[in-house]
Parts: C-alpha cells; sequence; structure tokens
C-alpha cells in the first residue's frame, strides 16, 4: 500500500487492516512520520517523535506475530502539547514552559501507549489552552490545512484550542489525536477543520498529567476522522485514575461495539436558545437538516428550552480565569521552565519578571481577570454569582432530560475565520465557544460531527449533546448524522 | 489568674488573647501525596511530584489525616462537620510549590469546642477556666528556606511542603500568658493523649500564631497583632507579655495600633514587624476545584470515636474516684506517657484500694529515680508490672517500706524483678514471733538500765528500742509485730 | 464595576506579573470590557441557589495513609532553573 493511502485510514482502518497483515506497522508509522516531516508549513507540530512512532510499531509488529496485540496497535498517534509525556518536551504552548521535559507520564497518554498508540508528536495549541484560534501558542499559530474557495490564499484557523491537533487529522498527519475542552477546545476546532471531535463527561478522562487551565472544566478527548475513531480512541483514553480526585469510578462501556445509528426510541431535543440572533443561514440550515437526519434515523424532534444559555459565556469567563489564576500561580521559576532574574532583583522581582516574559498577553489578561474577581470584596459579585449561574445552567440541562435523550446544536456560530480576524477583540474571539461551554459547565458529554460545507466550501459542525456519562447516546446521535451527512470533503493539499 | 491586669500610667489594661496553633497530624504520607512526613531527611528527599506542583500534579486527601483531626475534634468536645471542603489560599513564596496552600476557610471540618484549662495544674483548689474553640481545619505545610548557606541565593528544601497540619484556632477567651500557656500545655496533652500529633515543638510538629490585643476594663476589643510561628510555650508568655506591654505604651503615648503581623525574637525577647510594606495580602480564597467535598459517613464517625483513648480529665476523675489525691491525679495525667505507666501498673496490681499506694509510689518513687538516671518513664527500667509487684509484697507484708526502697534501688539498677530480689538478697521482712522474741530478749539484756528507765515511767525510750530490734535484725522484722511483742516484753 | 490604572496595577501585583505604564494603560480598557460583558449575569436571579460544588456527582475517595511516593530528587531537581546541594536556588529572601 502506498504511503498516501495508508495515512487516508482511519483509526479502524489501520487497526483492522494491520490485524488482518494488509500492512505492517512500521509501514504505517514510516508513512505518517513522513507525512508529519512534510507538513512544516502547518506548523501543527512543536515536537516531533519518530522514534516513539517507530518503536511502538515495531513493538506492534512483533505483538502481532506473537498473536496478541493490544487494541491500538499499529496505530500512531498525535498528542496535545497539554498532555505531560515523559522525557519529551511539554510546553503547554508557553514559553513559560520551555525547555521543560516532564518525568512522569500523563494518565491518558499512558493508556494510550499501554494500549499500544505510538506518538508521532507534541502538538502546538493556544497556549494553556486560551484561545479559540490556535492564535495564542508562543510558537507560532497553525494554519488550516483548509482554504476558502473564493480563490484567495488567506490562511484560516484551524481553531482552538486544540488546534494542532484538528490539523493534524484534517491534514492527514495522524489518523487519531488526543485533544482536550475547557470551553469547547475539541468541539469547535473539530467542527472548523471537518473532522469528529468528542468531549466526554467531566470524569471520565484522568486530568493527572494534563497541563491545568481550569480544572473544573477540563476534560480530554479523542479527535479523529470519524465517530468510530473517536469511540475507539476515548475507550483507551478513558478509566478511573485514583490520582485524580474528580475521576470517575464508573465502568468503561465498549462504546465502539454498541455503536448504532438507529435512532428509534430516541428524543432529540432542540434548544430555542441556541438559535441566536444574527446566526449565519448557512448555520441554520445545517441545523434544519441534521433535524432531518436524526427524524430519517428514527428519532422524535422535540423543542426544548435552556433558558439560562446566554449567560453560559459570562458564566465562563469568571470561573474559567478564576482557576486558572490559581492553577497557573506554580510557573514562578523556581522548579521548573523560564527563570528572568533581573540584575539587582529579588525573590519578587524575578516572579514578576519571569511571568512578565512567560506568559502570553492572552493568558496574563485571563489570569489578571482571575485574580480580580477573587480578590476581597469582589469573590461575591463575580466568583460566587458565576458559580450559581452555573448551577442553574446545570439545572436546565436537568430539566431537559426529561424531555429528551439527547440535544443537537450547531457546534460554532460560523466556519472558521482567517487568522489575525478576531485577535484583537477578545469577546470577539470569546463568543466562538457560545455553543460549546453551556454543556463544559456542566461536565456533559458532547461531539461534533462534520455535516457539511457552506458557501466557501469551508467545513461545518453540529453537535450532539448528552446527559452525564451517557458517551453512547452522543456517538449514536453523531453517527446517524455522519451516515446521512456522507462528509467525506478533504482539504486539498498546499503545504 | 483570671485578674491578671497590667497597671500602667493611665490605669489598669485588660490582655485579650487568642491562638491559633498549628499541629502537625500524625500521619505516615502527606496529606495530598504519598511521600513520607518523617522529620531530619535529606533536603527534597521527601517530595513527590504532586508536592512539587510540576504541571498537571494533582492532589489526593489521605483518610488517616481526616480521621486524625475528627478524632482530635471529638476530643476536644467539638462539633464535627459531616461536610466540609478544601479552599486554596493563593500566594507567591518560595516554599510555597503550588502558589497556594490547600487550606479550609468556608467549610472547616470541625467547628466550635472547648478545652478546661487550670493555670496551676498542680494546684487542685486553681481556677478552671473553659476557653472557646473556633474551629479546627486542614491544611498543607509549606516547604523551608534556608538562607545562610550561600551569599546570594536562598535554598528551598519542599521536605515539609504537603505535610498535614491542623491548625486549631481558638476564640479570643485567654486574658493572661500564663493562661496562655496552660492552655497550649493542655492541647498538647490532649492531642498526645488522642495521638493526632507528636506535639514535638523543637522540632516544629507545634506552633502557634498569638493574637495579642489589650483593653481598658469592659471596654471593646482592641486592635491586636499577630505574632507567627512562636514555638514553645516560654515563648509564648514572653511574647504575649512584651507585646501587651509594647501595645500599652503606644496607646498611652497618644498612638494607635496597626493590625499587623509581627515576629518574636527569642534572642531578644521582644516582637517586631515582620512586613513593613505589607503589601496587601489578598489570599483570594476560593473552593479547590481539584477536590471534592468531603462527606463523612456514620461509620467513619463512630470509628473515629471508638478508637479515642480516655482523655487526661476522665481520667483524673476516675482516678480520684479510686483514692488517689488531687495532686497525684494531675501529675499522673498531665503526660500520656506517665497516665499509660500508672494505668498498666494499676492493671497489673488488680488491687484497686492501693490506687493512692501506687500513685504515691509512681509519683515519689519512680519519678524521683527517672530523674536521678536521666529516663523517661517509656525507658524506664522498672516495667508497670514490676512496680506492681513491689507495691504487692509492701502490702502482704513481705516487704517494710524500708526494703521496699531497698528493693526498688536494685530494681532501678539491674531491671530485676522484685521477688527475686527479695529472694536472693534475703531483704524479706519477718514476722516469725519465736525469732523476734529472741531478738527482744537480747536487745532486753544488753540495756537493763535503759529498761528500768522505760519501766520508771520513760515512755519516749519505746523508739530506742524499736530501733535497737530493727537494727539486730537488719530491718527485716515486722515493724508491728516488732512493736507488738516489745510492747509486751516491757509490760 | 470598573477598574482603573491603580487596580490593574495592584492586580498584576498580586498575580506577579510586571508591567510597564504602557502596558497598564492598555489593560485599563481591556479588562473594563470583559468586566462590563461578564457583569451580564447581575441580571439573573440567584437568590437561594446554591452554587455549584460537584461538577458531575462524585464522592471524595480517601487515600491509604501509606508511603508510596518521594525518593525521587533527581527528577524533582531536573528541571529546575538552579539547584545545588539537593536544593532549588532561588535569588536571596530577605526576611
Ligand atoms: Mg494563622
Ligand atoms: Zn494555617
Amino acid at each position: 500500500m502506498a504511503g498516501a493511502e495508508l495515512t487516508d485510514l482511519t483509526v479502524a482502518g489501520i487497526r483492522d487492516g494491520f490485524r488482518r497483515g494488509d500492512f505492517s506497522a512500521r509501514e504505517v508509522a514510516e508513512a505518517f512520520v513522513a507525512a508529519v516531516d512534510g507538513a512544516d508549513a502547518l506548523n501543527a507540530f512543536l515536537v516531533k517523535t519518530p522514534d516513539h512512532a517507530l518503536a511502538a510499531a515495531d513493538a506492534a509488529d512483533r505483538a502481532r506475530s506473537e498473536g496478541a496485540p493490544p487494541p491500538l496497535s499499529g496505530v500512531p498517534i498525535g498528542i496535545k502539547d497539554l498532555f505531560a509525556t515523559q522525557g519529551v518536551p511539554t510546553t503547554a504552548g508557553s514559553r513559560i514552559l520551555e525547555g521543560f521535559v516532564p518525568p512522569y507520564e500523563s494518565s491518558v497518554t499512558a493508556r494510550l501507549f499501554a494500549a499500544g498508540a505510538g506518538m508521532l508528536g507534541k502538538l502546538n495549541m493556544d497556549q494553556f489552552a486560551m484561545g479559540s484560534s490556535n492564535e495564542t501558542s508562543a510558537y507560532g499559530d497553525v494554519l488550516s490545512p483548509w482554504r476558502r474557495g473564493d480563490g484567495g490564499n488567506a490562511p484560516l484557523t484551524p481553531g482552538g484550542s486544540s488546534g494542532g491537533s484538528a490539523a493534524a487529522v484534517a491534514a492527514r498527519l495522524a489518523p487519531g489525536v488526543t485533544g482536550t475542552d475547557t470551553g469547547g477546545s475539541i468541539r469547535q476546532p473539530a467542527a472548523f477543520v471537518g473532522i469528529t471531535g468528542l468531549k466526554p463527561t467531566y470524569g471520565r478522562c484522568s486530568r493527572w498529567g494534563i497541563v491545568a487551565f481550569a480544572s473544573s472544566l477540563d476534560q480530554a478527548g479523542p479527535m479523529a476522522q470519524d465517530v468510530r475513531d473517536c469511540a475507539i480512541l476515548l475507550e483507551a483514553m478513558s478509566g478511573f485514575d485514583p490520582k485524580d480526585s474528580t475521576s470517575l469510578d464508573a465502568p468503561v462501556p465498549a462504546w465502539e461495539a454498541s455503536m448504532s445509528g438507529d435512532l428509534r426510541s430516541k428524543r432529540v431535543g432542540i434548544p430555542a436558545e441556541y438559535r441566536m440572533d444574527g446566526m449565519p443561514a448557512e448555520i441554520e440550515r445545517l441545523w434544519e437538516q441534521g433535524k432531518a437526519w436524526l427524524r430519517d434515523a428514527g428519532a422524535e424532534i422535540v423543542d426544548v428550552s435552556l433558558p439560562h444559555t446566554k449567560y453560559a459565556l459570562p458564566t465562563y469567563y469568571i470561573i474559567a480565569p478564576a482557576e486558572a489564576s490559581s492553577n497557573l500561580a506554580r510557573y514562578d521559576g523556581v522548579r521548573y521552565g523560564l527563570r528572568v532574574t533581573p540584575g539587582q532583583g529579588g525573590l519578587a522581582d524575578m516572579y514578576a519578571e519571569t511571568r512578565a516574559a512567560g506568559f502570553g498577553d492572552e493568558v496574563k489578561r485571563r489570569i489578571m481577570i482571575g485574580t480580580y474577581v477573587l480578590s476581597a470584596g469582589f469573590y461575591d459579585a463575580y466568583f460566587r454569582k458565576a458559580q450559581q449561574v452555573r448551577a442553574l445552567i446545570a439545572r436546565d440541562f436537568e430539566q431537559a432530560w426529561e424531555k429528551c435523550d439527547v440535544l443537537l446544536t450547531p457546534t460554532a456560530p460560523s466556519a472558521a475565520f482567517a487568522l489575525g480576524e478576531k485577535s484583537a477583540d477578545p469577546i470577539a474571539m470569546y463568543l466562538n465557544d457560545v455553543f460549546t461551554v453551556p454543556s463544559s459547565l456542566a461536565g456533559l458529554p458532547a461531539i461534533s460531527v462534520p455535516a457539511g460545507l457552506d458557501g466557501q466550501g469551508l467545513p461545518l459542525g453540529l453537535q450532539v449533546i448528552g446527559r452525564a456519562l451517557d458517551e453512547q447516546g452522543v456517538i449514536d446521535a453523531g453517527l446517524a448524522i455522519e451516515e446521512r451527512a456522507g462528509f467525506a470533503a478533504k482539504p486539498e493539499k498546499w503545504w | 489568674m483570671a485578674n491578671y491586669i497590667i497597671e500602667g500610667d493611665t490605669g489598669p489594661w485588660e490582655l485579650v488573647i487568642g491562638l491559633e496553633v498549628h499541629a502537625q497530624v500524625t500521619s505516615n504520607a502527606k496529606l495530598f501525596s504519598g511521600a513520607a512526613t518523617s522529620f531530619g531527611a535529606e533536603p527534597n528527599a521527601q517530595v513527590s511530584l504532586v508536592d512539587a506542583a510540576m504541571p498537571g500534579m494533582l492532589p489526593v486527601v489521605n483518610g488517616e489525616c481526616v480521621k486524625q483531626a475528627v478524632r482530635t475534634g471529638l476530643a476536644l468536645g467539638a462539633e464535627i462537620h459531616r461536610w466540609s471542603r478544601f479552599d486554596r489560599k493563593n500566594y507567591f513564596y518560595a516554599d510555597l510549590p503550588q502558589g497556594y496552600q490547600i487550606s479550609q476557610l468556608y467549610h472547616p471540618i470541625v467547628g466550635e469546642g472547648a478545652l478546661e484549662v487550670q493555670a496551676d495544674e498542680k494546684n487542685p483548689d486553681s481556677a478552671v477556666r473553659s476557653i472557646g474553640i473556633e474551629r479546627i481545619h486542614l491544611e498543607q505545610d509549606a516547604g523551608k528556606l534556608i538562607h545562610d548557606q550561600h551569599p546570594t541565593m536562598s535554598y528551598v528544601d519542599l521536605n515539609r511542603s504537603g505535610v498535614a497540619l491542623m491548625e486549631i484556632v481558638s476564640k479570643p477567651d485567654m486574658r493572661s500568658p500564663e493562661e496562655a500557656g496552660a492552655y497550649v500545655k493542655k492541647l498538647r496533652s490532649i492531642l498526645r493523649y488522642v495521638g493526632s500529633c507528636d506535639g514535638n515543638m523543637e522540632e516544629g510538629s507545634m506552633r502557634a500564631d498569638v493574637n495579642v490585643s489589650v483593653r481598658k476594663a469592659n471596654a471593646p476589643f482592641g486592635t491586636r497583632c499577630e505574632i507567627k510561628n512562636v514555638n514553645s510555650v516560654r515563648f509564648i508568655q514572653a511574647a504575649i507579655e512584651y507585646e501587651a506591654r509594647r501595645q500599652i505604651e503606644v496607646l498611652e503615648g497618644g498612638g494607635a495600633i496597626v493590625q499587623e503581623t509581627r515576629l518574636f525574637d527569642p534572642d531578644r525577647g521582644e516582637t517586631r514587624s515582620l512586613r513593613s510594606k505589607e503589601d496587601a495580602h489578598d489570599y483570594r480564597y476560593f473552593p479547590d476545584p481539584d477536590l471534592l467535598p468531603i462527606e463523612l459517613s456514620d461509620e467513619f464517625l463512630s470509628e473515629c470515636r471508638d478508637s479515642l483513648p480516655e482523655l487526661p480529665d476522665a481520667k483524673r476523675a476516675r482516678y480520684a474516684g479510686l483514692g488517689v489525691s488531687a495532686y497525684n491525679a494531675a501529675v499522673l495525667t498531665a503526660e500520656v506517657e506517665t497516665a499509660r505507666y500508672f494505668d498498666a501498673a494499676l492493671d497489673a496490681l488488680a488491687r484497686p484500694e492501693l490506687a493512692n499506694d501506687a500513685a504515691n509510689w509512681v509519683v515519689a518513687e519512680l519519678f524521683g529515680a527517672l530523674n536521678r538516671i536521666g529516663a523517661n518513664v517509656e525507658a524506664s527500667p522498672v516495667a508497670p508490672a514490676q512496680a506492681a509487684s513491689l507495691l504487692r509484697l509492701v502490702a502482704d507484708g513481705t516487704l517494710s517500706k524500708t526494703l521496699a526502697k531497698q528493693v526498688a534501688e536494685v530494681m532501678f539498677e539491674t531491671g530485676g524483678d522484685p521477688e527475686k530480689i527479695v529472694e536472693e538478697r534475703g531483704l524479706r521482712q519477718t514476722s516469725d514471733t519465736g525469732a523476734i522474741e529472741a531478738v527482744i530478749a537480747q536487745v532486753l539484756a544488753a540495756n537493763e538500765t535503759k529498761v528500768a528507765e522505760y519501766r520508771g515511767g520513760k515512755d519516749k525510750l519505746f523508739g530506742f528500742f524499736v530501733g535497737q530490734t530493727m537494727k539486730a535484725m537488719a530491718g527485716k522484722g515486722n515493724p508491728a509485730v516488732v512493736n507488738e511483742l516489745l510492747k509486751k516484753a516491757l509490760g | 464595576m470598573s477598574v482603573d490604572l491603580a487596580q490593574v496595577k495592584k492586580i498584576a501585583t498580586l498575580a506577579r506579573i510586571a508591567v510597564s505604564d504602557r502596558q497598564a494603560e492598555a489593560l485599563v480598557p481591556e479588562l473594563n470590557n470583559i468586566l462590563h460583558w461578564v457583569e451580564q449575569l447581575n441580571e439573573v436571579d440567584t437568590e437561594g441557589v446554591a452554587p455549584l460544588e460537584a461538577v458531575v456527582p462524585n464522592r471524595t475517595r480517601l487515600r491509604e495513609d501509606a508511603v508510596t511516593d518521594g525518593g525521587i530528587r533527581d527528577a524533582v531537581l531536573a528541571n529546575a532553573p538552579a539547584a545545588e546541594h539537593g536544593f532549588f536556588a532561588v535569588p536571596k529572601v530577605i526576611e
């Protein structure tokens, strides 16, 4: 099989072909390593680890010859740089962690590697996962492999914060990758580049070894070409971890084996409040199309209300910065990462200069906001208030579940925008996550599935949100959309 | 002690004192990590990636620390909060790797309780006062900064980083340095009984933040200053004394007290302002999102309750009920090791009516001997069961008091059993009337003039005959029998 | 509520981020825009609403009191910008 054909395969395709003996794991790994090497123009990878991928491939080939290859044998993947990887630099896209080499492996990557996967490299991302366009990375923007159909070559955002992850899958540099989602950072980039991204229930994937942004929101999840691949990867990534106090002690279901696009007896809720003023007609149309597809799959479509939807973003932009301001206090130049010591300065100056030099503007902005909303006299007005509204948002979902099993919404309010287009206006940028943030606040599982192209030929995604722990419901509805959307578009290679 | 006052130029001043005692929880591992807690390890040898706040590291609560805090709360008769939560206290310092301390502000695990304190523990008649406990919360200790190893650098050792502390916060109920000292001693005693803290102040297992203010009688509380990290009872008392006088001087000079954090300098015996520029501390407390609330089950609470030992006050009352003098009871219960020794001796003795004899022996003989050889009660060469045997030998007349002293001396030297010592050295007391009568006959024969004087009415000579008889018997004659037979023989 | 230049500088000090006067001035409107935007929450009636405690129902698990970690000084110090004699080293702290 030629290299280009191998890199077009899905995770399931590689896994099954490898088991059948269609090709060796080594061939697959080499094909992807070459693809990664040929895609520097996208700036998707911060660190390449071909040795890791090839070693895992060789181990897979040996395991196959011995007859018992673990589930992800032969599958090379990309790892978002938010995951600590033992012996491999981990920066979270920030200068302040430049040169940091973790002496430990995150629980999620450890599980993936134990399942036989190899690592192609560490993927670029918004700094500390703060951003929706991958423009806050200290190591340069990631370019989307997609271009508008207008003939102009305006570089587009792959979305964020898992921008490198999204670009890598879309450009066929990796069949599957890890992402993390705090307010939409798996789903929005997946939608922007025409791939599938799944954020599981809060607590499904261990947060141990993932550089923290906002602890009560951060969740790891897979991004891949299709729903099945996400199910496969999530099975490998999930599971109870006693090292994470918020980890769920619940069995990991066989999502892939149970997968079905038959939605008879399912009710799909359409939240009225997600129909925003000024929503592009194309998005509106796609959403209608999604309803029709799910009805076709046997589901009953019901109207529901999530009354506090419009308050989700402001709630998020209090809670996430507050937690971040505290989580990022450990970057002080004492134990790892960047240290800037001004000539005559003492410890306090070292802190201030190190953090000034190490953090990017968006990170500083959020630390400042977070510091302010927690400070004396403001805690009740901002932070406590936001946690109260968050409780109301969670309650909205609880009430919706009395009427439906899953919710269908658009993933993002627009297709991918051009780099630089929104970076001057933080709030315009924040609005990108309007449809993804509410379910993050409530810790619910949600998937984005590519569903069509806009007038410029850019991908658009639909989102399915489910009850806590009902990843299966989300996967099944996502599959029903996927089967009917027949989304096969991929970016023309220009890099 | 209730009316301790300092006489100022403008009249008498009253002291108002509150203590925040940080007590290291006795546990093998740290509060949120599996690193060891033992004292004196090589720098950074007892540090996990969690304690060093590596990116992505997460805390997991050590159940033993929760249990110890609850047991402590129960021992102080305090309200146990079945629902509690950890908060982050945010500030930057090189000994605080996370940039925040995980503590409990909004929902501490233990609420209000009280401690009965007697200023003079050994004087059963001294006044008893109840000092309110405001709360007990669990929190992490910080690491250590070492300043004197390098001309331009400070060194950071994170061995203590993450060790569990209980912060025991009193109400501002103390009114004198002595009362504060008695409170700390009593608290330390209870913690050691419970086993939730080893109370070792030299190793930093217990240290106090001392809040001091002064006021005129019946006036509202004055502005207080907090003296941080004072690590001995003596220093706590000295710091209070100095600080109160300083505040009075300021106030009487027309000044005002600025609420601030101060440091006690034991070499100079004074307190001084710790952070002159005190750049507006704002700890930005908020619930730690890495941890879930702690909910205590009935089962957990009864486990805590059932594992509590008898506490000093209860023990004291029990001893008193056995006829032990108030003084002895106070002395025996002050330290858990002493009480443990005494209880073991009582058990071995199995004769409650001898409790006060046993108490007297422990307080007078044992303590005296231990003092001489410089050992603590746990290292006593005489085991509680051996002490009980000795007491039994006295009670059943085998040994006189005098002989008992001799036997005890040998026991302290050799660690031997009293029965054996009595046997080997022939120290047994004799009540054999025939033998005693024979000796008496000799004594009387040898002192005929004195016998005549006695019979002539010089009663005081009776003691002389007892002494002579005992001497002739090498101290082994049973004094009661000797007395009786002598009386008979002298007619 | 709005922040002024002095408050922005105070926040930056609390957050230990050095800012120049020019940066602080630029941050004033930036932060105020965000703060005014999040203050939409004041429209929501939250009387009697308990703040969210756990994102997804879950219970605290208490760890066994066993020494399972530590003794990894080399790993702990491996990334230190300055380490000497087994310690992290920082510019001298004057107390
Ligand atoms: Mg204190
Ligand atoms: Zn404290």
